[in-house]
């Protein structure tokens, strides 16, 4: 067979980023499809004498072990027959009532199976289940994660880092390692780092569950997420748990005062070869189901490591976001997802996070990297460092808390060298290892680990055994910034120790606000009931979204023009109307040389004079520069000064640079050449102008100079620059006649 | 936050200072969760409709005994293919005579479904 070439359309659309996904055929017998699998049943209940004995279809008999869970924990038997009994399409349809409470949902959603469930959430569409997330997540205030992690487990970096993401507003940080012993050493970095950055912020290491459960205990980490649960028994035992083992584990994390939640997300069972011919979407509501059975206050899930495989087949992308949905209507903490990578392409990944955005979730993103994609020990999250001021503008597009704040520069760098002082301070009293100031100052810098040159890769391994074998606590770590002076963030490890003792953000949906106030189901319960209700930002938090750091007003842009003022361009007095056929006037705008001396492609208005004149020249013509005060209208500037003329033409100036040749006998706006796109006009183009207005003063008809184009986006570049400077011009019109102007 | 409340030790929290700490007074059974605070947090995910919550804050009420190096070791028997029935029910035996009984019919319950799923020692 010969392949042959596509055509170049079609080469072309094969190049795009979009085509490096992966993209599967449903294959259901392996689980490669989003909803109604071969082997999903239908839903069923059955209780005899006070215990389950059918469930979805399956008789007590024949339970397997997430069932028999589930069967004995997991299901409200009081209120289960009557929430069985209500027809799925009636009550997909309560989702996105606002005149149905929560609370009326989550009643019954509680006496509901997963099979059930899972019905109910297929018939939702993209829109229903933004209305649903918007309505049923637990807590009213949203919030996001962030990964904080690098290659080396550089602890100087690590605190540097988290210091900066909780700048940004995260509140709650995840680190975890490329070398698993180096674990402990991790923590004590990360956490310092957090409160350097602010009060509150919660922070856990992503290791091996018994592991990660002993850094609980010493204090080092103040929550865990990596909990796995799956939905089929075979993978479920893969992953060396069992449905008690895991409701043993979540009392033993609750059993020190220390939240956790627990991990799934559809897709997981058919990537490891176990998904039992089943859905990945009615898998996942097995799993959902069993994490309210063993007692978790809350799910990351929404394909977590597997949301490719989701996002690979039809329909995968919404059966992620409905995952996230069913966890709020079990009444649990939805940890949203949007962490894995799972799209080489901006578009598709921000068409993965964008609804759930927009409904706002209790944590957007179970993990924003924060970092450099190569340092994120997770694998790239689906936003990263380089998305953070992406974020920002959305939040600021669409009036949505999305978590995130803008960070003052100079203020994350004040932080970063906080943290990174702190942990060279804890490191050196508590005997864990000594950083020199080379490798500080690299780490206060950088972007990421690869900035870093001057670390002992050995350092993190050594401090993590010591941490180990000498029992290092959060109690030594407190005691060791106080000894070197960092009362602040010793107060603030202190205050997530008593936080534990106090055991309120155990429950569903905590989070720590900056004054360590608890939000939480409990205390900030989401109550929303249509337009006008449920989550509005305070004025102060409107402000921190409206306010990015990018934005500039016609005060920054005057100030900045003014750092250009060219005293070589003077005023001359009236301009008169010339009878020299070689005479052509270059009229500008009521601004030029006044307050606007840079056009917005850079050049300085004397450079762009300069061109013209020196195209006029080179034709043969005189060139004469006139200020219009009466108008900024570019076509009528273009028209008055050619009525100056000897020649009849004119070349007309705005000081933004947008140029045109006009001629006396033409109309205001009709004109003879036009150069509308001013950011691209460089000075060969205004030489070229100046030649051809020379060509037009002598009767010719050159070829006009083609606008160039590019595939930048002009319009967003300079817009908002466009709309100031004609404000500055609106300010500088006048009744003054034309002023002849000179530039030596 | 409430200042009166009491740690695992029973100190009143707002005994806990950086200060105190500072002296070598403080240990981490100060900062640890009591047991009455579990069955008050308990009361309260009940009252917001998560009876689930509840049950395993009452459960983790009963563990708060425990040394961490107990609760490490009871979580890894629980974990596929570590125990047989009769060692899970030991464990409950043992759990039941310290009065942890949510936590030995938890033991029990996984007897019984681990051999009946081939999910005991072999």
């Amino acid at each position: 067979m010969t392949t042959k070439e596509p055509i170049g359309r079609f080469r072309f659309m094969n190049e795009q980023r979009v085509n490096l996904d992966g993209f599967a055929t449903p294959a259901p017998e392996l689980g490669l499809v989003a909803f109604n699998g071969p082997n999903d049943p239908a839903p069923s209940l059955v209780i005899t004498a006070g215990r389950i004995t059918e469930l979805d279809g399956r008789p007590e008999s024949e339970f397997d072990s997430i069932d028999s869970f589930i069967a004995m924990h997991g299901i409200d038997l009081e209120v289960a027959n009557e929430a069985m009994a209500i027809n799925s399409l009636d009550f997909a349809r309560r989702l996105v009532d606002p005149n149905i409470s929560r609370l009326d949902i989550v009643r019954l959603a509680s006496g509901m199976t997963p099979a059930k469930l899972a019905e109910v959430l297929s018939l939702l569409n993209a829109a229903e289940l933004v209305i649903a997330m918007t309505k049923m997540r637990a807590r009213r205030t949203p919030s996001n994660q962030a990964h904080v992690t690098n290659r080396s487990d550089d602890p100087l970096l690590l605190a540097a880092d988290a210091a900066t993401a909780a700048a940004f507003g995260f509140r709650e940080l995840e680190t975890t390692v490329p070398v698993a012993a180096d674990a402990p050493s991790n923590a004590v970095a990360v956490s310092i780092g957090a409160a350097v950055g602010s009060p509150g912020v919660l922070v856990q290491c992503s290791v091996e569950e018994s592991a990660e459960l002993a850094l609980g205990m010493r204090g080092l980490v103040s929550y865990a997420e990596t909990v796995s649960l799956y939905g089929t028994e075979q993978i479920f035992t893969d992953g060396d748990d069992t449905p008690w083992s895991k409701a043993f584990l979540t009392s033993a994390y609750a059993s020190r005062g220390i939240k956790m939640r627990v991990t799934s997300g559809g897709g997981s069972e058919a990537l490891m070869g176990g998904a039992e011919k089943c859905s990945m979407f009615y898998l996942e509501a097995r799993c959902v189901a069993l994490a309210r059975a063993i007692g978790s206050q809350g799910v990351q899930n929404g394909g977590i490591d597997s949301a490719a495989v989701a996002g690979a087949v039809p329909g995968g992308v919404r059966s992620l976001m409905a995952e996230n949905v069913m966890v709020m209507l079990r009444n649990l903490e939805a940890c949203t997802g949007n962490d894995a990578l799972m799209s080489e392409s901006d578009v598709r990944r921000t068409s993965r996070t964008h609804p759930i955005f927009i409904g706002g979730s209790d944590f957007i993103n179970s993990g924003f990297g924060s970092i450099q994609r190569y340092d994120n020990m997770f694998g790239p999250s689906q936003w990263n460092s380089e998305d953070i001021d992406d974020f920002l503008a959305m939040q600021r597009d669409w009036g949505v808390d999305g978590g995130l704040r803008t960070a003052d520069e100079e203020e994350v760098a004040r932080l970063r060298r906080r943290a990174t002082d702190a942990v060279t301070a804890v490191y050196s009293w508590l005997g864990l290892g000594d950083f020199n100031k080379a490798w500080a100052d690299e780490a206060v810098d950088a972007a990421g680990s690869k900035d870093i040159t001057s670390g002992d890769l050995m350092l993190p391994l050594t401090a993590a055994r010591t941490i180990m074998d000498t029992n290092v606590t959060m109690l030594d770590v407190i005691t060791a910034l106080a000894e070197n002076g960092f009362d602040l963030e010793a107060q603030r490890c202190l205050d997530m120790l008593k936080a534990r003792v106090a055991g309120d953000y155990l429950q569903t949906s905590a989070i720590f606000d900056e004054n360590m106030n608890v939000l939480s189901l409990v205390t900030d319960p989401n109550v929303y009931s249509g337009p006008g209700t449920g989550y509005q930002m305070t004025p102060e938090r409107q402000q921190q979204v409206d306010t990015i750091r990018q934005q500039r007003s016609v005060a920054d842009l005057l100030s900045e023009q003014q750092s250009f003022v060219n005293k070589n361009i003077s005023e001359l007095g009236i301009a008169e109307v010339s009878y020299d056929p070689r005479d052509v006037v270059i009229g500008v705008s009521p601004a030029t040389g006044k307050d606007i001396w840079v056009t917005l492609s850079g050049l300085s208005v004397a450079d762009v004079i300069g061109e013209l004149l020196a195209g006029l020249e080179e034709e043969g013509c005189v060139g004469r520069i006139v200020r219009i005060n009466d108008t900024l209208d570019l076509g009528m500037i273009g028209l008055t000064a050619a009525r100056l003329s000897g020649s009849g033409v004119s070349v007309g100036l705005q000081a933004k640079g947008t140029a045109l040749i006009h001629r006396r006998d033409l109309a205001p706006l009709a004109n003879l050449e036009l150069y509308s796109v001013a950011p691209t006009i460089t000075r060969d183009l205004y030489r070229m102008m100046g030649i051809n207005a020379g060509r037009h003063a002598k009767g010719a008809t050159p070829e006009p100079v083609r606008n160039p184009y590019s595939d930048e986006a002009i319009e967003a570049r300079y817009h908002t620059k466009v709309v100031s400077l004609v404000a500055i011009e609106r300010m500088c019109v006048s009744s003054q006649p034309p002023q002849t102007l000179v530039v030596t | 936050m409430t200042e009166n409340q009491k740690g695992f030790s029973s100190k009143n929290v707002s005994e806990v200072t950086v200060e105190a700490i500072r002296r070598g007074d403080i240990t981490l059974d100060d900062v640890r969760i009591h047991p009455d605070t579990l069955a008050h947090q308990a009361q309260v995910a009940k009252a917001n409709g998560n009876p689930q919550l509840a049950a395993n804050f009452l459960r983790a009420a009963e563990l708060t005994s425990l040394s961490d190096e107990t609760v490490l070791g009871y979580y890894d028997a629980l974990r596929p293919g570590r125990s047989t029935a009769q060692d899970l029910l030991n464990i409950a035996n043992t759990l039941q005579a310290q009065g942890a009984k949510i936590n030995a019919e938890l033991f029990r319950q996984a007897a019984d479904v681990y051999a009946r799923r081939g999910l005991t020692a072999k």
